[in-house]
């Protein structure tokens, strides 16, 4: 580090024209990223922007399909965690990952303990923790076992160890996503203090506030690649947000012509303690509404609550004119209530079953006579479904987990559509799946939107958002921070209101 | 051979009937018939004395509450759970019997309330498991010295003999070559196989063995259903302590101790997946009677019972081996042939 003292703008790290591929998807087409020593920067962008994957290079847990790393101006190829580890880039993840059995000094010098002869020497490991604490600024006990630890001190016992490893670079990926205010006050203070030392500061945050408060350049990246790369003094959150979304949504959607009827199901000041608060929500027949937000805004969590997979505190869920009860998943099907949920291969399908187990296990009820389930009546209900949304698959009795995700999610659809729901709750309808399914899924929904089932529709993807829906709901912090009609609802205002941004 | 000879259908068919049958042929449960077939001819052949009416007869009687208990036990391991107090249930059962008969309560009511204190002791099992959220090892562990124990607690060392002449002719009674317990069990049989492979239950005790979660997502209610085939597994082991008492003629507290474990490896040799969602009725009751016959064979063929331990105990590993050794044969043959 001979460079040091020819200026604080020296680029400390050196991201140039990162791309990385899972097999088609493309994950990181263009990453670009430059910090300095001394200096703290935000990288912000909407879910799916490639910040994730661009960190994950960094923190050396996927490698890089193609592209450039520098570190302190020498090439930087980390293929380990603990590679990177060792050239000096720390990470602190959203969700620390403590030992929690052992102490905070353990965890500091944990696979690198300071030894007296062949045994650790717990006295000099207690004062060289106490000593990078002290240095931190904050009162931590040394000895006390991991367990129990609020998220913020986790962090900063995780940040002690990256200060112990001379970490030149620190990425922060959402640290302040679980803290509290007074929390996120001192992690900014110790934040200050590294970068007054001379290190390179990454900072991921969704949250403007933080950002402009905090962060001394911005990078925005958009779709897996880079946008813009500016000082925070020169730009403002209502810039930041139109280059996050900053593309045209087209008209790709198919829309025939819908004539919404009734309100059908509503729902009234629900809430749940620290996951969501004052939910009111409506759909009509033969409409879709979109929610939008961003990952962590309690979307997937309210729809969980109304169809009664997790419990709520208060509010009321009304269908069709009578109370939905809590907390019963089954009362909510046979009402009428049908909810494709986000994660398809843990919640959605049974992957060790067949396609039609799968698609039959709906209709467990309604199959047979008396109650006896027939092989004949299920194969014949799953045919006729399967075949509706064209599944491709072997046959039948094909084990659902071999088949792709745009078919496993057809084959989740199918499982959710022969009950004939009136409403239907689809949480990232289109995930992971490849162009032409997602293509299939969107007009499907339009047809069933126009065959008059309410549809409630959470994504993550804008464009789609836009493009689907009647209204949009927007959701920041477990809160609804706006409910647009489809004429309103630009990229900006959705984004800005998932942001919380003041419009 | 290249994919596209098989393309994949936009529709998938319904496989035909033949396909069916030759995917029942190739499955779990045939494999453990098949396996029945073998050790019976095998032993029929080998071991004198084994064909025969007799050796049959009591055999049957021997395994007859494993195969009681080993009915519910499949359900419940299918849906991922376990319940080790089943043989702890029979020796409550046992003594409960016994006392009443003592106290002078008729038979038939005695053999009654041990049967509800065996719902009850089901549901306080599947209490624990599906409402506090305890794991079924543990809390059936637990109730395995517990229900023990309160047997032990009521009669002490002693034993309670005297039962009429009638009931023990009852339950050692025969149609034919066969016990007429047997019919009972068939009887029994038919209702669980029923509920298992032709029901919603069925479907959801497979779901939830799977995963509950997304058995959940289905609108499924995972926990009552545990919750119902603990209490139908704490009842089929109280039916199997009144069989015990009279067909041994003696309530005591430690009757059939450790019986628990031929249970459990018996619906493992049937082919029931210890991780749960995989397996069947038939299967398990083929399961039962391979152990049952081969150590009946051992026996006869005058093997010492620390050999048959060691034999039962092979078996029980090379089936819950087998499965993935097949699977893995299977999609060679497959890759072969397509």
């Amino acid at each position: 580090m001979s460079a040091a003292g020819a200026g604080v703008t020296a680029p400390m790290l050196e991201v140039h024209d990162l791309a990385k591929h899972f097999g088609p998807v493309i994950a990181l087409s263009h990453g670009e990223l430059e910090v300095r020593a001394g200096e703290i920067h935000a990288l912000i962008g909407e879910n799916g922007a490639g910040k994730s994957t661009l960190v994950k290079i960094l923190a050396g847990v996927y490698q890089p399909t193609s592209g450039t790393l520098l570190l302190g101006g020498q090439p930087f190829a980390p293929r380990t965690p603990a590679e990177a580890r060792d050239a000096g880039v720390a990470v602190i993840y959203q969700e620390p990952t403590l030992f929690p059995d052992l102490s905070v000094a353990e965890n500091v010098f944990m696979g690198r303990m300071p030894k007296a002869g062949a045994f650790v020497s717990r006295r000099e490991m207690r004062r060289r923790t106490s000593e990078l604490l002290a240095l931190l600024g904050v009162e931590i006990d040394p000895d006390r076992p991991a367990l129990g630890m609020s998220i913020a001190d986790q962090q900063l016992v995780e940040i002690a160890k990256a200060v112990s490893l001379d970490a030149r670079v620190l990425v922060m990926d959402e640290p302040t996503a679980a803290l509290s205010g007074v929390e996120v006050e001192r992690l900014f203070a110790v934040a200050r203090q590294l970068r007054d030392r001379g290190a390179a500061v990454v900072f991921i945050s969704h949250r403007f506030d933080e950002i402009f408060s905090l962060c001394d350049r911005i990078t925005v990246m958009r779709d897996g690649a880079h946008v813009a790369t500016e000082n925070v003094a020169d730009t403002t959150p209502p810039e930041v947000v139109r280059q996050m979304v900053g593309r045209s949504v087209d008209t790709l959607f198919p829309r025939t012509e819908r004539t919404p009827g009734e309100t059908v199901l509503s729902v009234r000041g629900l809430s749940r303690a620290g996951v969501f608060a004052d939910i009111d929500l409506d759909v009509r027949a033969g409409e879709i509404l979109g929610v939008a937000g961003l990952v962590g805004s309690g979307r997937s969590e309210v729809v969980r609550a109304v169809f009664g997979i997790d419990r709520y505190d208060s509010g009321t869920v009304t269908m069709q004119g009578a109370a939905l009860p809590a907390a019963d998943p089954e009362g909510a099907m046979r009402r009428g209530l049908a909810l494709v949920p986000e994660d398809r291969r843990k919640q959605g399908l049974h992957v060790d079953l067949s396609v039609a187990r799968n698609i039959a296990l709906t209709l467990r009820w309604q199959i047979g006579r008396l109650g006896l389930i027939s092989p004949g009546a299920e194969y014949r209900e799953a045919e006729t479904w399967a075949a509706a949304l064209q599944v491709k698959a072997r046959d039948l009795d094909t084990v659902a987990g071999t088949l792709s995700g745009g078919n496993q999610q057809k084959v989740v659809l199918a499982k959710w559509l022969s009950t004939k729901p009136t409403v239907l709750i689809i949480d990232e309808p289109t995930r992971g799946i490849d162009v032409g399914t997602k293509a299939e899924v969107h007009r499907l929904l339009d047809e069933l939107a126009g065959q008059g089932v309410a549809i409630i529709m959470i994504s993550s993807e804008l464009p789609e958002v836009l493009g689907m829906s009647d209204r949009v709901l927007v959701m920041h912090e477990g809160r609804v921070t706006a409910v647009l009609d489809r004429a309103d609802a630009d990229a900006e205002t959705v984004m800005a209101a998932a942001t919380g941004v003041a419009a | 051979m290249s994919q596209t000879l098989t393309p994949a259908r936009t529709v998938p068919l319904t496989p035909s009937p033949a396909t069916r049958w030759r995917r029942t042929l190739l499955g779990r449960d045939s494999a453990v018939v098949g396996l029945l077939i073998v050790v019976v001819i095998a032993a029929s052949v080998l071991v004198p004395g084994f064909a025969s009416t007799t050796t049959w007869y009591y055999l049957l009687l021997d395994v007859f509450p494993i195969l009681l208990i080993a009915l519910p036990m499949t359900l419940v391991i299918i849906s991922a759970e376990i319940d080790l107090s089943v043989a702890s249930m029979l020796g409550l059962s046992s003594v409960i019997v016994g006392s009443l008969f003592e106290a002078g309560w008729p038979l038939p009511a005695a053999a009654a309330v041990a049967l509800v204190v065996g719902a009850v002791g089901g549901w306080f099992n599947g209490f624990l498991i599906t409402r506090v959220g305890l794991p079924s090892l543990a809390v059936t562990i637990g109730t395995l010295a517990l229900f023990r124990g309160i047997a032990v607690g009521i009669l002490g060392t002693r034993a309670v003999t005297g039962f009429p002449d009638w009931a023990q002719n009852l339950v050692t009674s025969r149609i034919g070559p066969i016990p007429s317990v047997i019919f009972l069990f068939l009887v029994l049989a038919a209702i669980f196989w029923i509920t298992l492979h032709a029901t919603a239950v069925g479907r959801v005790t497979y779901a939830a063995g799977l995963n509950a979660e997304a058995a959940q997502f289905a609108g499924a209610r995972v926990g009552r259903l545990k919750l119902g085939l603990f209490v139908a597994t704490g009842v089929m082991s109280a039916l199997a302590g009144v069989y015990w008492t009279l067909r041994y003629g003696t309530a005591r507290g430690d009757n059939a101790v450790g019986l628990e474990l031929s249970v459990v490896a018996a619906v493992l040799v049937g082919g029931v997946s210890i991780f749960g969602g995989r397996g069947g009725i038939v299967g398990v009751i083929a399961g039962v009677l391979v152990i049952g016959a081969l150590r009946s064979a051992l026996r006869l063929a005058d093997v010492s019972s620390d050999v048959i331990n060691v034999i039962t105990g092979f078996l029980l590993i090379a089936t819950v081996i087998a499965p993935g050794l097949w699977a893995r044969f299977g999609e060679r043959l497959r890759r072969r042939t397509t």
